[in-house]
C-alpha cells in the first residue's frame, strides 16, 4: 500500500498527567518518533482520536497551542470506556493520537480583533488551545477577555494556568464559580456564566466572542450575546457529537448533512442556526 | 376477517383503545404490522395464512406506546408473550386488551390478563412431532458434530440484531449487547463473538422464551434459531416443570429457587 | 474507450472459473445457504447459485468486508508495535447484478472523500466486477427510479447477458474488463447479434426521483411523518448490512495482555447506539429519527455532499425487512405527497 493507513494512530508516550478536577486529567503526550514530531502540525480547534492500545479510540481536541512544538495536550472526563482506560494509565505509558481532524478557528482572520473567551467547566480545554495560541502571539491581538466559570472551585480545569492568566496584564480574567460552589477563601464572582457575563456587559464593537461549555450553558449565554449586540456570525462555538472515525467515513457524527469531523467541530452560531436539532 | 374490523371499528369508535396493532396487507404476499387509530381505518386489518409475524413486540416499542391503550390482535404465541411481559411487570394489567385469534381462527375479546390466562389454559403446548423431530436431529450427533453445524449456522450471523429486535420479550432499553464497559459481546461478526452473541441471548430467554419464531422469520442469513428457542422451551419444562407465557403469576424459572429444583448437576 | 461485444459460451463458465483460479485470482460469487444467497470464495462455477432474482447479500463485503482488521498490535513490556495486514488477493467479483456494480461507485465516493481510504483502495483496485444483467425483476425492484437499469453498464468491468440461446452476450467495459478476457481469451468469442434489450427484464420507474429530492429537506421537520413510516420499524440492522450501499462503520479494539487488532465493522443508523454519546445524550433517541437519517442520508446528504446517490435500487432492504417497511413505497409516499 502506498498510502498511509488512516487508521493507524501516531504512537504517543504520556510525560505528564495532570489532575484538573474530580475525574478530570490532563494528558502531556511526546511523539515516540523525533521525526513524526517535528513534522506535525495542526491549528487551534482541530481535535484528534486517542487510544488505548485494546480499549478503543476517544475524540477530544488538541488542548495545547500549535504554537508549541514537539507535544501535544488533552484534556478530558473520564465517562465511559476508554476515558476510564486513559484515566489509569502512567507516566510512560504509550497511547495512540490519529489526526490532527477537523476545521479550525480562523485565528489569521481576527487580527486587531477583541477576543472574548467564554467557557464553563470541562469545556474550557478546546478554548485553550486558542488562548494560548492568541497569548503567544499576543500583540496580533487586541483586548483579550476570559470568563471562565464552573460548578465549584474543584471543578474549574487549569487551576494553576488560571492564577498565571489572572496575574497578566495583558489579559481580563474573571472566573466564577456557580452559587454554593464556592469556598471560603474564593476570590472571584458568584454567579452563573452567563449573569456574569450580563453584568461585566462586554462591547461587542470588533470582538469575535469564542464561547464553549455545556448545553445549558451555552443556550442561557447566547440570548446575553444576541442582547449585547453581538452578530451570529462572530460568536464561535464547538459541537461535539458521537465520532468514531473523524475523517467523514463511519457516519456517526452527522447532523442534518453536516459532519462533525469535517466541517467542524468549530461552528459560528449563524452556521449552527441552520443545522437542524440533531446534537 | 370482517369480524375482526368490526370488533376493531366498535373498540375505537367506543374509546376502549386508542389503537388497534393488528395485520395488513404487505408486500408481495407477506402482511405487516398496522397501527389503527381511526375507525375508518379498521378496513386495514387482515387476517389469513400469512399473518405470522408475533406482533406483542410492539407493545414495548417506545413510540408505539405514546399512541395510547392497545387493542393487539394475538395468536395463541402472541397471547402468551403478553402474559410472559406482564410477568415480567413490563405490561399492567388493563393496560393491553387482546383480540386473541385461535388456531382455527375464532376470536376473542380478552379485555384482562385474567381473561387471557384463562383462554390460554383450554389449549395444550407441546412441540409438534416435526418439531421435535428436528431437535432430535440434533440431539442425536455426537458434541463435536453439534459444535461443527453451529459453527457452520452461526459463521453466517451478520450480528445485526434482527433476532432482537424482532422478539417481544427482548425489551431491555439498555441491553446487554451494548454494554462496553466491558464488552461482554464482542460488536463485530466473527465466528467467537457470533457464538457469544448467541449463546447469551439463548441463556437470556430460557425460560421466558415462548417460541413464537419472530427471531427465525426475522433473520436475514436464515440461522435456525427455532432449534435453539424450542430446546430452550422443552429443557426449562423438563427441569423446573411449567412454561413461560401461561401465567402472570409464574415466576422465572432460573431466577427463583425451589426445594424441589433438581441437583443433578453437582457431580 | 468502446465496449467490445463477444459471447461467452454458458458451458464455458467452469473453464473460465478455473483458468481465473489458475491466474490467481480469487472468485467470490453466488452461494445458497439455507435459502439465502450471498457471495463467497467459490472453487468452482458449479457451486454457483442457480435462479437467483438478487442475492440475500450483497457483494460489499469484497471490499468493506463485515469485519476488518484495520492494523494489529502487540505489547512488549511497555512498548507496543503495530503492523499491517498483507496485501489482498486479486478478486472477481462473479454474477452480481448491474445494480451491486454501480454501488462500488457510492463505497468509494465515501472512502475517498478527502482522505484516501488505503485498504479499501488496494481492495477495490484488485477487484473485477464480472456482472450479469437481470431478465428478472420483482416489485421491490427500483434500479430505473434511481438512474440505473437490468442492463446498465455503469461499474461493471464486464456486463454478461444471458440471452435465449443460455449463452452470454458480453460486453467488455473496462481496461480491467480486457484484462480479465486476455485471462482465457479462448473462451469470448465471436460476437452475437446485438440489441441485449430484448433480453432483459423490464422495471418500470417507480417514483420521481427529482421530485423526492426537491421534497426531502422540506419534510425533515414533519415528525408525524416520520412517526408514521417508522412505527413497524423494530430497529436491527437488517437492511444496512445487506445494503450494497451502506458504509456507515464501527471501530473496536479486541485484545489480550499479549496484543490486539483494531477491528473496523458494520455499523447501522438503525442502531440505538448509533448516535449515542458517552454522557448518556442520544441525538436520534427515537426510532422515527433514526428511519429519517437512513431516508435522507441516502437520498438528500449522499448526492449534496458526495454527488451520487446512496442508494441502487436493488431492493434487499425491502426483501428481507422483517417487519416490512419497504424503502420504496416510503420513498414514493414522500414524492408524491402534495
Amino acid at each position: 500500500m502506498t498510502e498511509p493507513n488512516l487508521y493507524m494512530p501516531y504512537l504517543m508516550r504520556i510525560e505528564k498527567i495532570t489532575p484538573e478536577a474530580p475525574l478530570v486529567n490532563t494528558l502531556k503526550l511526546a511523539f515516540v518518533n523525533d521525526e513524526e514530531g517535528k513534522n506535525f502540525q495542526f491549528r487551534a480547534g482541530q481535535f484528534g482520536e486517542y487510544s488505548v492500545f485494546g480499549e478503543g479510540e476517544s475524540t477530544f481536541c488538541i488542548a495545547s497551542s500549535p504554537t508549541r512544538k514537539g507535544y501535544l495536550e488533552c484534556t478530558f472526563r473520564q465517562v465511559g470506556k476508554v476515558t476510564t482506560a486513559l484515566a489509569n494509565k502512567e507516566v510512560g505509558d504509550l497511547i495512540g493520537f490519529r489526526g490532527p481532524y477537523g476545521n479550525t478557528f480562523p485565528l489569521d482572520q481576527w487580527r486587531g480583533k477583541n477576543l472574548l473567551f467564554i467557557a464553563g467547566g470541562i469545556a474550557l480545554p478546546p478554548l485553550r488551545c486558542v488562548i494560548w495560541n492568541a497569548l503567544d502571539l499576543r500583540d496580533q491581538f487586541q483586548d483579550i477577555t476570559i470568563l471562565y466559570g464552573a460548578r465549584a472551585v474543584a471543578d474549574l480545569v487549569y487551576k494553576y494556568e488560571l492564577e498565571e492568566w489572572g496575574k497578566r496584564k495583558d489579559i481580563k480574567l474573571i472566573t466564577t464559580v456557580d452559587p454554593g460552589g464556592e469556598t471560603p477563601d474564593w476570590k472571584g464572582e458568584i454567579g452563573f456564566v452567563p449573569t456574569v457575563l450580563e453584568k461585566l456587559a462586554p462591547a461587542c464593537q470588533n470582538t469575535l466572542a469564542l464561547v464553549c461549555g455545556p448545553p445549558i450553558m451555552i443556550k442561557l449565554t447566547l440570548p446575553v450575546l444576541a442582547k449585547l449586540g453581538f452578530q451570529p456570525e462572530n460568536i464561535f462555538t464547538t459541537l461535539e457529537n458521537r465520532m468514531k472515525c473523524g475523517l467523514g467515513k463511519c457516519g456517526h457524527c452527522m447532523v442534518g448533512k453536516v459532519f462533525v469531523c469535517k466541517d467542524g467541530p468549530v461552528f459560528t452560531l449563524a452556521q449552527l442556526n441552520h443545522l437542524p436539532p440533531e446534537y | 376477517m370482517e369480524e375482526l374490523r368490526k370488533k376493531a371499528r366498535e373498540l375505537l369508535e367506543r374509546g376502549a383503545v386508542k389503537v388497534v396493532i393488528g395485520y395488513g396487507p404487505g408486500s408481495a404476499a407477506r402482511t405487516r404490522a398496522v397501527f389503527v387509530r381511526k375507525p375508518e381505518d379498521a378496513d386495514q386489518l387482515i387476517l389469513n395464512d400469512q399473518c405470522t409475524q408475533n406482533l406483542s413486540v410492539y407493545l414495548t416499542k417506545p413510540e408505539v406506546k405514546t399512541l395510547g391503550k392497545p387493542a393487539i390482535v394475538a395468536h395463541l404465541a402472541g397471547l402468551r408473550s403478553l402474559v410472559q411481559l406482564a410477568a415480567e411487570n413490563q405490561i399492567a394489567d388493563g393496560q393491553v386488551l387482546a383480540i386473541g385469534v385461535s388456531p382455527e381462527g375464532k376470536l376473542a375479546e380478552l379485555p384482562d390478563l385474567k381473561a387471557v390466562e384463562a383462554y390460554l389454559a383450554g389449549f395444550r403446548f407441546e412441540l409438534s412431532p416435526e418439531e421435535k423431530a428436528e431437535l432430535d436431529k440434533i440431539e442425536r450427533m455426537t458434541a463435536q458434530e453439534r459444535w461443527k453445524f453451529w459453527q457452520e449456522q452461526l459463521a453466517r450471523c451478520l450480528k445485526c440484531y434482527a433476532c432482537r429486535a424482532a422478539c417481544p420479550l427482548c425489551y431491555c432499553e439498555r441491553c446487554l449487547a451494548g454494554n462496553n464497559q466491558p464488552q461482554w459481546i464482542p460488536v463485530a461478526s466473527h465466528q467467537t463473538g457470533n457464538l457469544e452473541w448467541h449463546l447469551i441471548r439463548a441463556m437470556h430467554l430460557a425460560g421466558r422464551c415462548i417460541g413464537c419464531g419472530n427471531c427465525e422469520r426475522a433473520c436475514p442469513v436464515g440461522i435456525p434459531l427455532s432449534l435453539v428457542t424450542h430446546k430452550l422451551g422443552e429443557e426449562v419444562f423438563k427441569n423446573f416443570g411449567g412454561r413461560p407465557g401461561l401465567s402472570s403469576q409464574q415466576e422465572y424459572a432460573l431466577g427463583s429457587w425451589k426445594l424441589e429444583d433438581k441437583e443433578n448437576f453437582i457431580g | 474507450m468502446t465496449i467490445e461485444i463477444k459471447r461467452l459460451k454458458k458451458d464455458s463458465l467452469p473453464r473460465l472459473f478455473a483458468q481465473l483460479q489458475a491466474k490467481g485470482r480469487r472468485i467470490l460469487a453466488p452461494h445458497s445457504r439455507a435459502g439465502k444467497t450471498g457471495f463467497e470464495e467459490l472453487s468452482s462455477s458449479g457451486q454457483v447459485a442457480q435462479d437467483y432474482l438478487q442475492t440475500t447479500l450483497s457483494p460489499k463485503s469484497a471490499v468493506f468486508p463485515r469485519c476488518e482488521a484495520l492494523f494489529r498490535y502487540t505489547f512488549e513490556g511497555k512498548e507496543i508495535k503495530m503492523e499491517e495486514k498483507p496485501e489482498p488477493a486479486p478478486t472477481v467479483v462473479f454474477g452480481l447484478r448491474p445494480c451491486d456494480a454501480a454501488s462500488f461507485a457510492v463505497l468509494n465516493a465515501v472512502f475517498s472523500w478527502d482522505y484516501p481510504d488505503a485498504l479499501f483502495k488496494s481492495k477495490l483496485e484488485k477487484t473485477a466486477l464480472l456482472s450479469i444483467s437481470c431478465r428478472q425483476a420483482d416489485d421491490y425492484c427500483f434500479c430505473t427510479s434511481v438512474g440505473g437499469g437490468p442492463g446498465d453498464t455503469r461499474g461493471s468491468d464486464i456486463l454478461l447477458t444471458e440471452m435465449g440461446s443460455g449463452d452470454y452476450l458480453a460486453e467488455i467495459i473496462t481496461d480491467r474488463g480486457r484484462e480479465l478476457v486476455q485471462l482465457a481469451p479462448e473462451l469470448f468469442q465471436e460476437a452475437p447479434a446485438p440489441g441485449k434489450e430484448k433480453h432483459l427484464a423490464q422495471v418500470p420507474v417507480k417514483f420521481d426521483l427529482k421530485q423526492l429530492q426537491e421534497k426531502l429537506p422540506k419534510v425533515f421537520d414533519s415528525p408525524q411523518l416520520w412517526l408514521e413510516q417508522s412505527l413497524r420499524c423494530l430497529g436491527c440492522g437488517a437492511c444496512a448490512f445487506v445494503c450494497p450501499a451502506c458504509v456507515c462503520f464501527d471501530l473496536q479494539d479486541e485484545a489480550n495482555r499479549q496484543g490486539g487488532v483494531r477491528l473496523r465493522c458494520w455499523d447501522s443508523c438503525g442502531f440505538s447506539l448509533f448516535t449515542l454519546h458517552a454522557s448518556g445524550h442520544n441525538p436520534r433517541s427515537l426510532q422515527s429519527q433514526r428511519w429519517r437519517q437512513r431516508l435522507l442520508h441516502k437520498f438528500s446528504y449522499f448526492p449534496d455532499r458526495l454527488q451520487t446517490l446512496g442508494c441502487v435500487g436493488c431492493g434487499r432492504c425491502s426483501r428481507i425487512c422483517p417487519a416490512d417497511m419497504n424503502l420504496l413505497e416510503h420513498l414514493k409516499t414522500i414524492a408524491e405527497a402534495s
